[in-house]
């Protein structure tokens, strides 16, 4: 029996055989799942905007939630324009990083978040009415200790006071690091401000390390120096005239979108 | 080794012959998931899966698997049934897969895994392999589950999610032990589970390979 076990003929079915036989378990199982798990993903980023807007409730319809009080909108970094030319539903900013034709390259101290890479048009989520909204949704991401954070930070209408951080996907230690996501820890950022009164174009909002005080700090996570580092860098980037700031700005300039555009305008040759 | 029989291979792998702390196999998952019970329980489930099904199938096969390419066999059987275990956890636990990330995946190369359907599935019938791998499963998850209430318990102060221990952060009083969120706190906690059931088990204690010879008498120097 051993013997013709080990003829080659054997040897290759039996390979031949398990290959296919295991190659369609496996596809099978893929495919049969896929929507689901697609779904699953959606679900965990729409909870995500709405937990860090301070409209979630567990056991809520998150999918009747998200359609009826937010709406997303693709801006372009550059400008801080909405764009057209993406669809929001469809558009992946994350994916759109890698496609050089959609994205920059950024270096040295243009890149405190180590992103290497950052995209052209980026999706945000407003809150409430579209022209008016009560919160903007800004995705952030940059890298913490152990890797890339990936997270939201909801900014208020006025383009200037935060609601709210979460982070949906991290590598940072457990009950260190990890701790961005406590909620006593993300409660402090309520209320917080992004810039101060002297600078309007460089963000003011940074952690600071034994206890916060002022409106442009929050107290840093203890134990984990090198996440707090990474969560200050982030907001750095993303907050500045390379990330949001363009966009933000409008909101600051606290006038109606249309004025907004000389107002940006103005604000860009501030900064240059 | 004595006769399999089918109560034998499922109740001996938990206490007389774990796969963790006798044969210390499977250790670097046990390092990496043990940081919540809820995490380790869905490992578990996932490991006693796996080793239950590639005894199964490798035992239903074993007297057509060619000798030459039987690991490589043995392997594609286990792949395969790590990737549907992953595709079912993205699928319906998402939060669980998403915490234990990668370390789905690398249940292919958990030692154990292996071991069973070479040492124990190409030699015994299908009922009893399926049986062993269970019990060897069953084991794993014991020191896994161990592990685990030991780590969450006194590194985040819960159990299954639930505060026992109000920590300090949430404001009460208990100030976690940092150390038990890390990866080596597990090293510690299984060294001592090998001790306690190698003292309770004395014939468990392997016999040194050699001997340190005696000091031998220090002599005057000339």
């Amino acid at each position: 029996m051993a013997q013709s076990n080990n003829s080659i003929k054997k040897i290759l079915t039996v390979a031949f055989a398990l290959c296919i036989v295991c190659s369609v378990i496996v596809s099978t199982a893929a495919v049969a799942l896929r929507s689901k798990q697609q779904f699953n993903q959606e679900l965990d980023r729409k909870t995500n905007i709405l937990n860090v807007a301070d409209l979630y409730e567990p056991g809520m319809d998150v999918n009747e939630t998200f359609e009826s009080s937010i709406t997303p909108r693709v801006v372009n970094l550059e400008t801080g324009e909405y764009s057209e030319e993406h669809d929001p539903a469809t558009y992946n900013a994350f994916e759109a990083r890698r496609d050089p034709a959609a994205s920059r390259t950024l270096s040295g101290e243009k890149d405190p978040a180590g992103l290497t890479r950052v995209e052209t048009y980026s999706t945000v989520y407003l809150v409430g009415n579209p022209d008016d909204p009560e919160q903007i949704i800004l995705p952030i991401r940059g890298q913490g200790l152990w890797g890339l954070m990936r997270g939201f930070l909801a900014v208020e209408g006025d383009g200037n006071t935060i609601v709210g951080i979460t982070y949906y996907e991290h590598a940072e230690t457990p009950g260190l690091g990890g701790e961005v996501n406590n909620p006593r820890w993300q409660a402090q950022w309520e209320g917080k401000e992004i810039f101060d009164a002297a600078d309007a174009v460089a963000p003011a909002i940074h952690l600071a390390k034994g206890g916060a005080s002022g409106e442009n700090e929050v107290d840093a996570l203890s134990g984990a120096t090198l996440t707090s580092n990474g969560v200050t860098n982030m907001l750095q980037f993303w907050l500045s005239p390379e990330g949001f700031g363009d966009y933000l700005a409008k909101f600051r300039s606290g006038v109606s979108q249309d004025e907004a555009q000389g107002a940006d305008v103005e604000l860009e040759t501030e900064g240059a | 080794m004595s006769e399999a029989t089918p109560k034998g291979v499922l109740t001996t792998p938990l206490f007389k012959n774990n796969p963790i702390a006798l044969q210390v196999l499977g250790i670097c998952s046990a390092l990496a998931v043990t940081t919540s019970m809820s995490v380790s329980l869905v490992m578990t489930c996932a490991v006693i899966f796996v080793t239950a099904f590639s005894n199964l199938f490798v035992s239903l096969i074993r007297h057509h698997i060619p000798s030459s390419i039987r690991i490589i066999v043995q392997m594609t059987i286990i792949a395969s049934l790590v990737i549907v275990v992953d595709q079912i956890l993205k699928a319906y636990a998402y939060e669980m897969s998403k915490q234990l990330s990668v370390f789905v995946g690398l249940i292919i190369t958990n030692c154990i895994v292996m071991g069973r359907a070479e040492g124990f599935a190409m030699q015994n019938s299908p009922k009893l392999s399926f049986l062993d791998g269970i019990g060897n499963g069953l084991g794993y998850g014991f020191i896994l589950m161990t592990v685990g209430f030991i780590r969450e318990l006194f590194g985040a102060g819960s159990v299954f999610g639930f505060t026992v221990l109000e920590t300090v952060q949430n404001g009460g009083w208990y100030v976690p032990n940092g150390l038990l969120l890390l990866p080596p706190s597990a090293f510690f906690i299984i060294g001592l589970i090998i001790w306690v059931l190698r003292s309770l088990n004395p014939e468990q204690v392997e016999e040194n390979e050699f001997k340190i010879k005696a000091n031998t008498e220090p002599k005057e120097a000339v």
